[in-house]
């Protein structure tokens, strides 16, 4: 049902004529909410649809925006021509004032492509590729989900205090998607800065879940280190199957989502990973999240959920500041670079040059199984990168590692 | 050296396309027998894997091992005789929609009630391990999966060739007509042949819920691989499937090992070129009604 100015008039009218039949379209802001619900990012995209769920209550109750409800529409983003094809009829069938969320890279770029066209804002939640805020950025589109190069150099970092990267050789899983070919550039290129080369490299497809011909490959080759640059349903498989083995090498991923170490079960996680937030932190912002989350859910969140949850908020902040949902208003507004709780110790800002959200990360290391209390707490948090005597924007790519031009 | 690396890849190969089996056997035997294309087998997997991980914590993996394959055969049951009975004589597009429906509905279901995100599941600390043959290291658990896949399979084995239930199954294959004219009711057959069938293909689940992500959708991961070995084995084949199902391991295997982004290509392109080759599979048998 498409609605025309006309029909919008008309709407309000019968809103006036007979108020209890149902909100009048100017009455409600919507957003959409776009997410793969299935398939191998499914497990992350119901975070994410649990989280937006939650931060539109909470604004509502707060009063909604501007005096407006808002309502927040949520579509199975299932691939790239689907989750182009549902942005559009979001924002030409519904109307929607903005669109939220998205985990694949390939999927992201689709959207960022339509909603360029439709000018209408998009805040990817979930999509990793530095393309996406390099030679694919585009004006109408923020990303609170971190970069590729900012989840490679958090846990670089770690990699290269521990010693594991210079004069080492690594052995790289990759998903063989947009995500993986970007994020292994990205390693590549920060290993081999380092001192440390990659003895080999498998692309591995997104739909394979028995890892054994890997594995067996990874013990022939003895490396110093073994580089996970998977994604959704590829980690818990991994996980379970590396421990399964017994394989003794250490293990680092370049990418990572907590829901699927969760999911791999007692005793089978291992190795330093990044994450942009986890239910960890100890800010009053985070713990209050953590708090509402868990109550509604019966589960903590985890960093697909704080994405999405902050994703939202920061809308809804944006377009009560700005008094409205004009779409370049919009813009404009995150790129005066305003510093805004991110629920973590410091405050964060988009960066006007790429859009890309300056924030701090985390390298986490599995617990030995000895330490593991409960199901949740099954980690243990490295300080926050970059350090506070640090510029925020230490650990994202720089101008000449991923040079944008918004067109 | 390289050879032994190969080798390696090869009987990991054999191991892994013992679990395909499972699954594909059951698949191949609904088919041969009642001309449906069980689309929800893959869901009877899941089942048997979100089962297992339910009952283990009050049963033990032990218990849940004997227990999430029974009660799916029984689900089995009930599906057989309220829906599946309907459409064994009815065109195959039918029965298609109806277990396409019924494995959406039992994914939904799953994703309803244990949520989206992997339910987390570990090998029993007794059967964890490894076992190392000269430089060869494998997962004891894996051994053990071969292990119980052989033991099913022989069993199957001789439940359709040296039994009196058998016969009749194979008969009813062959020609259900002229069983019919003999006075047998295949209908207790084929209830039990179902009731096998997705108890198969839930075992394959249990054993594989502690060593792979316990998801919504592995139901639908395994199926279409179970469906490219059955179509490789040749339809009605059961010495056929099984070969398929290794050749298959195999074949992934050694495209992991030369060609990583091929991995489950290859199993496709093995599929295409076998179609090509022998339109009726490997050991495929001529059966007079799907002629």
């Amino acid at each position: 049902m498409s609605m025309t100015r006309r029909g919008i008039l008309a709407a309000s009218a019968l809103g006036l004529a007979a108020p209890s039949i149902s909100y009048g379209q100017s009455d409600v802001i919507r957003l959409g909410h776009l997410t793969p619900r299935t398939g191998f990012l499914g497990p992350l995209g119901e975070y994410a649809v649990q989280a937006a769920t939650l931060a539109g209550e909470e604004i509502n109750a707060a009063g909604g925006i501007n005096g407006k409800r808002l309502e927040i529409l949520f579509e199975d983003s299932v691939n790239p021509q689907t989750g182009s094809a549902k942005a559009e009829r979001f924002v030409q069938r519904d109307r929607v004032a903005a669109i939220v969320g998205e985990i694949n890279s390939a999927t992201a770029l689709a959207i960022a492509q339509v909603v360029t066209r439709e000018r209408v804002l998009f805040i990817n939640t979930g999509a990793n590729s530095d393309t996406l805020r390099g030679s694919d950025c585009q004006r109408f589109m923020f990303h609170v989900e971190g970069q590729n190069s900012m989840y490679v150099k958090t846990v670089g970092r770690a990699l290269v205090a521990g010693g594991l990267v210079r004069g080492k050789k690594s052995y790289a899983l990759t998903a063989d998607y947009a995500f993986g070919h970007d994020l292994l550039r990205v390693a590549r290129r920060f290993l081999t800065e380092n001192g440390g080369t990659i003895s080999g490299e498998d692309l591995i497809p997104t739909d394979l879940t028995d890892f054994s011909p890997f594995l067996l490959k990874i013990r022939q080759a003895r490396p110093d280190l073994v580089v996970a640059n998977l994604a959704g349903a590829q980690i818990t498989n991994f996980l379970k199957q590396y421990s399964e083995f017994g394989l003794q090498f250490p293990v680092a991923g370049f990418g990572f989502d907590t829901a699927l170490a969760w999911g791999a079960g007692q005793g089978n996680f291992l190795g330093t990973w990044p994450v942009m937030w986890h239910h960890l932190i100890q800010a009053p912002s985070a713990q209050t999240f953590v708090r509402a989350f868990t109550a509604k859910y019966n589960r903590p969140p985890e960093n697909q959920a704080w994405g999405d949850y902050l994703a939202v908020k920061l809308m809804a902040r944006a377009m009560t500041e700005t008094r409205g949902t004009d779409g370049i208003k919009i813009v404009e507004y995150f790129e005066g670079e305003g510093r805004v709780d991110i629920l973590k110790g410091r405050e964060g800002y988009f960066r006007k040059r790429d859009h890309q959200l300056m924030q701090e990360a985390y390298a986490i290391t599995a617990l030995p199984a000895r330490e593991v209390r409960n199901r949740w707490d099954i980690f243990r948090s490295g300080p926050a990168v970059p350090g506070p005597d640090e510029p925020l924007d230490a650990i994202a790519a720089t101008a000449e590692e991923n040079a944008c031009t918004f067109r | 050296m390289q050879l032994i690396f190969i080798l390696e890849q090869v009987l990991n190969g054999l191991l892994v396309g013992s679990l395909y089996l499972l699954i594909a056997l059951g698949l191949s035997l609904i088919f041969s027998l009642g001309g449906i294309v069980n689309l929800a087998h893959g869901a009877f997997y899941a089942i048997g894997a979100y089962l297992t991980v339910a009952l283990a914590d009050h049963i033990g993996f032990g218990g849940a091992f004997l227990a999430a394959p029974a009660l799916v055969a029984l689900l089995g049951l009930v599906i057989e005789r309220f829906l599946l009975r309907r459409f064994y004589r009815a065109d195959p597009i039918l029965s298609l929609l109806l277990t396409f429906g019924l494995a959406m509905v039992a994914e939904q279901t799953l994703r309803m009630v244990f949520g989206a995100a992997p339910v987390p599941f570990s090998i029993p600390q007794e059967l964890r391990g490894q076992v190392l043959i000269g430089d060869f290291i494998y997962s004891r658990y894996r051994l053990l999966i071969l292990a119980v896949s052989a033991a099913a399979v022989l069993g199957l084995w001789l439940l359709l060739s040296r039994t009196a239930f058998g016969r009749v199954v194979r008969a009813g294959v062959q020609n259900p007509d002229m069983v019919a004219a003999l006075g047998i009711s295949l209908k207790p057959y084929m209830s039990a042949v179902v009731a096998i069938a997705v108890g198969l293909a839930a075992l394959a689940g249990v054993m594989t819920a502690p060593i792979s992500g316990v998801h919504p959708a592995m139901g639908a991961e395994i199926l279409t691989f179970a469906f490219v070995v059955v179509v490789i084995g040749g339809l009605g084949s059961f010495w056929g499937v099984i070969a398929a199902a290794f050749i298959v391991g195999v074949v992934r295997g050694l495209a992991a090992y030369f060609y990583p982004p091929a991995t489950e290509a290859s199993v496709y392109l093995l599929m295409v070129l076998v179609l090509l080759l022998r339109p009726r599979g490997l050991f495929g048998e001529r059966i007079q009604k799907f002629e």
